[in-house]
């Protein structure tokens, strides 16, 4: 066992953003495609966390990145959700292969 | 030198990553939800591990107290209790692990074969001090700007969230 330093955490941070794309390529479920989506931010705000712990610790803008990236995450959770229920209502069904029709 | 510094990293990481792998792959919504959610401390986790405490305290807020209870109140909405999402077919499947395992090795052959270099200045205090003086600044490398452009898309995104997810009326009687 290594001293874990940049490269592990780059490790962890590309493995979940891949297991989040896994995720998104394989389900047809909303909810579950809205998961693996959060999963893949949180892989972008690991990554911007570890360059400014490492590289530019003299900055805070890898901090800052990552506070307006959760904010952005959090209303764009609020309005997937928001679409998911709609969707619900009208098809009885969040699968995707359900809601091809873009008019009704 | 094996430290509990390094113990509880690999611990860490462990965590996220396994409770992940378990996220994408259970075919139990609810399930799904619950694993999203010890990943999500898991990171929350390795945010504390490298002292960045004010982040892991927004990460624990926002992921795990908003948007995971969000999700799980839209899985009671929108899923009848007890179902088992419907098997994927083998071929999605194999293409995805195909591509996936494929980025990935790419992804990483190209991270070890970068060098970074290190500055050698002063590192500045993460303290909740620094970050407040630095967000509201709005001399050059502050940050005023982008934090009232994210409170006016949060309050664009409330606002449409309460139409989208509005009941129509029914328009005859």
């Amino acid at each position: 066992m290594m001293e874990p330093g940049l490269y592990h955490i780059l490790f962890i941070s590309a493995a979940l953003f891949f297991i989040g794309v896994y995720g998104f390529l394989t389900r047809r479920n909303l909810i579950t495609m809205l998961m693996s989506i959060e999963l893949i931010l949180n892989s972008v705000n690991l990554n911007f966390i570890a360059f400014n712990k490492y590289l530019w610790p003299h900055k805070m803008d890898g901090l800052f990145f990552t506070l307006f990236i959760i904010a952005i995450a959090a209303a764009e959770a609020a309005v997937a959700i928001a679409i998911i229920i709609n969707l619900y209502r009208s098809h009885q069904s969040i699968d995707v292969e359900n809601a091809e029709d873009l008019k009704y | 030198m094996i430290t509990g510094s390094t113990i509880l990293f690999y611990l860490l990481a462990g965590l996220t990553l396994t409770c992940g792998l378990l996220s994408v792959t259970t075919r139990q919504i609810f399930r799904a939800a619950i694993y999203l959610l010890f990943s999500l401390i898991g990171i929350a986790g390795i945010y504390f591990w490298l002292q960045y405490e004010f982040i892991a305290a927004v990460q624990i807020v926002v992921y795990v107290g908003g948007i995971v209870v969000l999700i799980i109140f839209s899985i009671f909405l929108t899923q009848q209790a007890g179902e088992k999402l419907p098997k994927q077919q083998l071929g999605r499947k194999i293409f995805a692990v195909l591509a996936v395992f494929c980025g990935f090795a790419l992804t990483m052959l190209q991270v070890y074969q970068h060098t970074f270099f290190e500055t050698a200045e002063t590192p500045v205090p993460t303290t909740v001090f620094n970050i407040g003086k630095k967000m509201m600044a709005v001399d050059n490398g502050g940050y005023a700007l982008p934090f009232e452009v994210i409170s006016m898309l949060l309050l664009a995104a409330m606002i449409g969230c309460i139409v989208i997810a509005l009941r129509s009326k029914p328009e005859t009687k």
